[in-house]
């Protein structure tokens, strides 16, 4: 049986005036995995965040941690530890002040705050003014504030932006420890490709709505296998595929081959003595599955 | 709540505008301070002759104890706006930088938050009066002792007044809190609160006090009703109203505070956060 969901959004939805920007959402988080929350600019995913946790209020549904809304909580920041923009500091303090303010309401000693800030890479830093931090930095320290009351589960909007490679790869694995914790994780991104390789589970909105929640499996799931060929004997590389059924098309100098992946052709070349040039997965990927979803032109992908 | 206090404490100490401001209140009352005294030392100089013709028309020049407490009574009608603009820092900072996301993140109830930054304002604002009062002192003191009738700082009333002042001025930094509260926007409150404290009530008090049907109202303007918590008006010794007992100027403070800081609540802290 599914451990039961730590975070649970319920038929919510937020009209501003006219706009629905979040429109009868519901979709649940289980502990344990990290989950993608994605979608493009716009969606909706913070204002669902903000509701999630108490900023706003719902125009109508609710949004759950554990049985209880976030102004419920009896240690809210102990529950939950939450960034909502990178933003949010005051450009006068330096990085430990911004935790040490937070650290009495949190319920942790001062010490914590080092820690903390020794964790996430910003020792060195952390008596220096906020408003000198380079974007990257200023991520950092929000995940550090996030963390401060060690909460069990965290959610996190948009943390990879301004992150350099490396610092994504940090919070992958720091993600994928607080998984592996029991923890729950809901990270919020624009970008698949920036969770894709660190996310169990996605739930996907477009314009306010649901459009997929699925483990990231299931949305492999929804990929289409292309293999493109090169050869310099086409007519063989075509008797093969009529042998074997393959649904083969000729393109610009290459011939692609749809739902055979390239170690079956490989193979099936090989021991027909088929010379190839190339051998290439060009198929649907995640990506044009995920703007599929959401509704975006893919031209905009490669402009 | 002791940590939401602890909390607030924290945020305003980290930042240096309040010092900025305070460290220039310290100037400005100094600067006034010396003035006053210097221009009352002259009074004490100045012949019996030269006296009865000044009181003739009109003007009665304080001397001895008077002068130095009039001197040492401006920290609050000519310096109020400093606490108020401080104070006020302690809400807009928030909105200016948006930390009220991680605030509230923290500790979702906003009546707490209210009422820690109004607790946290009372307690920093009685330093910010010390340093107030001190600085105006500092100033006049000297000119009183030097070319005066005496700085008079053994005298009972002296002191009782000079509590006052502190005690005033802690109330102005929480007024400032609770007006914070309602305007958030940084620029638009120091803007209001300098044009209300430089330039509308100055007038408005010489207009109530000029206009007879007036005369009951303009007592109950918060510059009237801090004199009254004080005792002594500066701008009533140079001819105005009547004022208010000083239970009833601490009164009409707190109501100017209770409807700003209770508007935070309802006003501000109602709508969404984001």
């Amino acid at each position: 049986m599914a451990a039961p969901a730590a975070v649970t959004v319920d038929r919510l939805s937020k009209h501003f005036g006219q706009v629905k920007a979040v429109d009868d959402l519901s979709f649940a988080v289980r502990p344990g995995a990290v989950t993608g929350f994605l979608g493009p600019n716009g969606a909706g995913k913070t204002t669902t965040l903000r509701m999630l946790l108490g900023l706003m209020r719902p125009t109508s549904g609710r949004a759950l941690i554990g049985d209880q809304s976030y102004t419920e909580l009896r240690h809210p920041a102990q529950t939950v530890g939450a960034t909502l923009e990178a933003s949010s500091f005051h450009p006068g303090r330096s990085g430990l002040d911004h935790l040490r303010i937070y650290a009495p309401q949190v319920g942790v000693p001062d010490s914590r705050c080092h820690e903390l800030l020794e964790l996430v890479g910003l020792a060195e830093a952390k008596k220096r003014r906020v408003g000198g931090y380079s974007m990257g930095m200023r991520q950092r320290l929000a995940l550090a504030y996030a963390m401060l009351g060690d909460p069990s589960v965290v959610i996190l909007d948009e943390p990879a932006n301004g992150l350099d490679p490396q610092g994504i790869v940090w919070l992958r694995q720091l993600l994928r420890a607080f998984a592996d914790e029991g923890k729950t994780v809901l990270v919020s991104s624009h970008v698949l490709s920036e969770v894709q390789s660190t996310v169990d589970d996605v739930v996907i909105v477009a314009k306010g709505r649901l459009v997929h929640e699925s483990s990231l499996a299931g949305l492999r799931d929804l990929t289409e296998t292309t293999t493109e060929i090169v050869t310099p004997t086409p007519d063989r590389l075509r008797d093969l595929a009529q042998r074997r059924q393959w649904n083969i098309e000729d393109t610009q100098g290459a011939l692609r081959i749809h739902g055979v992946d390239e170690a079956t052709i490989g193979a099936a070349a090989f021991a027909d003595g088929i010379e190839l040039h190339r051998l290439a997965d060009v198929g649907v990927g995640l990506e044009e599955v995920f703007l599929r979803l959401t509704g975006e032109p893919t031209q905009e992908v490669t402009a | 709540m002791t940590a939401a206090i602890r909390s607030e404490f924290r945020k305003f100490l980290s930042t240096r505008m309040w010092w900025i401001l305070a460290l220039g209140m310290f100037a400005y009352l100094a600067f006034i301070g010396l003035v006053m005294a210097f221009s009352f030392a002259q009074a004490s100089s100045m012949s019996q002759q030269d006296l009865a013709d000044a009181a003739e028309s009109g003007t009665v020049l304080p001397l001895g104890v008077d002068a130095a407490k009039m001197a040492y009574s401006v920290t609050s009608p000519l310096g109020y706006v400093f606490p108020l603009i401080i104070g006020s820092l302690l809400f807009t900072n928030e909105f200016r930088h948006k930390t009220i996301t991680p605030t509230l993140l923290v500790e979702p109830r906003r009546t707490l938050l209210v009422a820690a930054k109004l607790i946290v304002a009372a307690i920093f604002g009685l330093a910010i009066g010390l340093l107030a009062t001190l600085g105006t002192v500092a100033g006049a003191a000297p000119i009183l002792s030097l070319l005066g009738d005496g700085a008079y700082l053994g005298s009972g009333a002296v002191w009782e007044l000079l509590g006052w002042s502190v005690v005033v001025m802690a109330i102005w930094t929480v007024l400032g809190v609770s007006i914070g509260g309602l305007l958030t926007n940084q620029v638009a409150a120091i803007i209001v609160i300098i044009g209300f404290t430089q330039f509308i009530e100055p007038i408005a008090r010489v207009v109530a006090s000029a206009v007879d049907w007036l005369e009951g109202i303009g007592a109950y303007l918060p510059g009237a009703a801090a004199d009254a918590v004080l005792g002594t008006s500066f701008f009533g010794a140079m001819g105005e109203g009547d004022m208010l007992p000083r239970w009833a100027g601490a009164l009409v403070l707190g109501i100017y505070i209770a409807v700003f800081a209770v508007g935070s609540r309802l006003i501000t802290l109602r709508r969404d956060i984001g």
